[in-house]
């Protein structure tokens, strides 16, 4: 079968000799796969970052159905139910890798704008840190156990005001001393502030913790430990590895991002497509006696249909080169905003997969195909006498 | 029907009508002759006498509305799409009045373009491609666009297309209607050159006497219908 016999060179410098019409068309793509690419960025970066946060050996422990630290309660007695189960892992001084922590919002006001979100107090245990080896401080020292001290998640030091190293803070009626800023890398913790659980629970009152993150001793044996805790009728509390419980927490957000961007993109590429259907119509139009003389020459009806989608392909490659190529840029911006299932701020980043790039680009193709197709077959149906007289 | 071996093309019985505004309109009327291999055969008449028509049937870009159409034994009105262009690619040689060459391809590639239905690999192309252009004399033009030639160039380049597939058939209609007469000359001895010294069998389309002077048969059609052969005695097995 001959499809596309008709050499790329004649399709690749067709495109080359209308440089504005191609550069316009396929800069319209572009655009479309900008926005295209950028949302699945934007899902990516915040998938990454909440993924990123928890450690697969970690559990986290809340209270039934509460989804969220801030919405759970784990009472003392049921924590040291818990604590008691033996499948946790204890460090080298042979205590055990456990910490109870109390998560509350507080509101602080974001840098330049000065508009007030919420950003998340931790109130860690002892070993808070320890089961977190991803928390590395950049500047200070960590908060001593008993005392007024917090230190402040790097993306939150760099995006709000008064909370610099050496700053005090004020909140739950009391004066917090900042002593350390520390970095999390890509994860959640980079957008919180921590200090001791026990001064937290006073300072707001509490009586109960928000949750309990242990490590697991041997991390295959999760499902029995989880079986055996739920099986407890002391306990109203589930379990989750820490990896799963954030991935969870972007759920609505990363479903959010994707819906409204399909749908922006849906709706522009409908544009994009239009445009490149003109630009492949005029194409034809323009070229009817060339199609005429290659039927003469032998080509066959598939093989003039094929050179024009070939046209068309080619057309919305460009401008999905173009357009992943502009999003590529996008990495280097950062978003800080407010995880709905949180009610917290949280900061991440555009980030790019080779997967999305792989996705934007067989979109391109997608509309060029569908751009491509109608004027492909106008170009194929033409009778060759036709076409040679309106050369 | 069977043709004689030495018969090119045999039309039988041949015509052609359109329908426009519901009224069929006849553009030619049960054509009947052959056209001997190795002949180099001028149509003539006014326009509108049906003679592109004609030519257009013969080189299988156009069907009959009835009788058959002898090309080496193949009754070329009862193909398909597909197998007409196969048969097109294989034995019919094209030359237009305005060249048809694809703008945005050099002198050889457009030479290359019937080629690419071939089996012939890369450099294989290339190489009949280089020589076909040798052949009507454009050796040192090979890299031009057509932009970069004059008419007769062109139409010199368009010619190595038509023969560089070395079929049987070759078509020309009006092939000097665009050019000067010096350049209409050098095109006229090159189809000479073909008809000779390649034994090819060419069929031309013409208004212009002194074209047609060079063949060595000339029909005339008249409202769809041929008149007698009429053989030219001036014509010379080789140019003058």
């Amino acid at each position: 079968m001959n499809l596309t016999r008709v050499p790329l060179s004649y399709v690749w410098r067709n495109l080359l000799t209308r440089k504005l019409t191609t550069g316009l068309t396929a800069g319209g793509m572009a655009l479309v796969v900008f926005v295209f690419a950028t949302v699945l960025m934007l899902e990516a970066g915040l998938k990454q970052t909440l993924t990123a946060t928890g450690l697969p050996q970690n559990v986290v422990v809340i209270r039934k159905g509460s989804q969220t630290e801030v919405q759970s309660g784990v009472s003392r007695s049921e924590a040291a139910i818990i604590e008691s189960q033996p499948n946790i892992a204890l460090d080298g001084a042979g205590r055990l890798l456990s910490s109870r922590e109390s998560v509350v919002l507080i509101s602080l006001k974001k840098q330049g704008s000065g508009k007030p979100a919420n950003v998340v107090v931790r109130g860690a245990g002892e070993q808070g840190l320890a089961l977190r080896p991803q928390v590395q401080l950049l500047a200070g020292r960590q908060f001593r156990p008993g005392s007024s001290e917090i230190i402040v998640g790097r993306a939150i030091a760099d995006g709000f005001d008064g909370v610099q190293l050496g700053a005090s803070l004020r909140f739950a009626r009391r004066d917090w001393l900042v002593v350390g800023i520390f970095d999390a890398g890509k994860t959640g913790f980079n957008s919180e502030i921590w200090g001791d659980a026990e001064q937290m629970m006073q300072a707001f009152r509490r009586v109960n913790y928000s949750a309990l993150v242990f490590q697991l001793a041997d991390s295959n044996g999760y499902e029995a430990s989880r079986q055996a805790l739920e099986a407890d009728q002391r306990l109203t509390t589930e379990y989750k590895r820490e990896t799963r419980f954030y991935a969870d927490q972007a759920q609505t957000m990363a479903t959010f991002i994707s819906i409204l961007g399909t749908v922006l993109s849906v709706i522009f590429s409908i544009g994009a497509v239009i445009g490149a259907m003109i630009t492949m119509y005029a194409a034809v139009a323009n070229r009817t006696g060339e199609i005429g003389t290659l039927r003469a020459l032998g080509y066959r009806r598939s093989s003039v249909m094929a050179a024009f989608l070939a046209e068309s392909l080619l057309l919305a490659l460009l401008g999905g080169v173009m357009g992943v190529v502009l999003a590529s840029f996008m990495q280097f911006f950062a978003v800080s905003t407010m995880n709905w299932q949180t009610f917290a701020e949280l900061a991440f980043s555009f980030t790019l997969t080779p997967a999305i790039v792989v996705k934007s680009l067989l979109f391109a193709l997608f509309m060029g195909l569908l751009g491509g197709f109608l004027p492909a077959v106008r170009a194929a149906r033409m009778q060759i006498v036709d076409a040679l007289r309106a050369a | 029907m069977t043709a004689s071996p030495e018969v090119a093309v045999a039309l039988r019985h041949v015509s052609k009508s359109y329908t426009r505004g519901g009224q069929a309109v006849e553009v030619l009327t049960d054509i009947d002759f052959d056209i001997q291999s190795g002949d180099f055969l001028a149509l003539m008449g006014p326009s509108g006498s049906g003679k592109s028509t004609l030519l257009n049937l013969i080189a299988g870009i156009d069907k009959p509305t009835g009788g058959q159409i002898l090309v080496g034994g193949t009754d070329i009105a009862t193909l398909d799409e597909a197998d007409l262009a196969d048969w097109r690619a294989g034995n019919v040689g094209f030359i237009f009045q305005f060249y048809n060459l694809m703008p945005v391809l050099t002198g050889l590639e457009n030479v290359e373009l019937p080629l690419m239905l071939t089996r012939l690999n890369r450099r294989e192309r290339r190489e009949h491609a280089a020589l076909a252009l040798e052949m009507v004399g454009l050796a040192d033009r090979m890299q031009h666009y057509p932009n970069e030639l004059s008419g007769g160039q062109q139409q010199r380049v368009a010619i190595a297309r038509a023969l560089v597939t070395d079929p049987t058939l070759i078509v020309a209609d009006e092939p000097t209607g665009d050019l000067d007469r010096k350049s209409a000359g050098e095109i006229l001895d090159l189809l000479d050159r073909l008809n000779t010294e390649l034994g090819k069998t060419i069929i031309m389309v013409t208004h212009d006497a002194r074209a047609a002077e060079r063949a060595h048969a000339i029909r005339h059609l008249e409202k769809g219908e041929l008149s007698s052969l009429e053989i030219n005695p001036r014509a010379t097995p080789s140019h003058a």
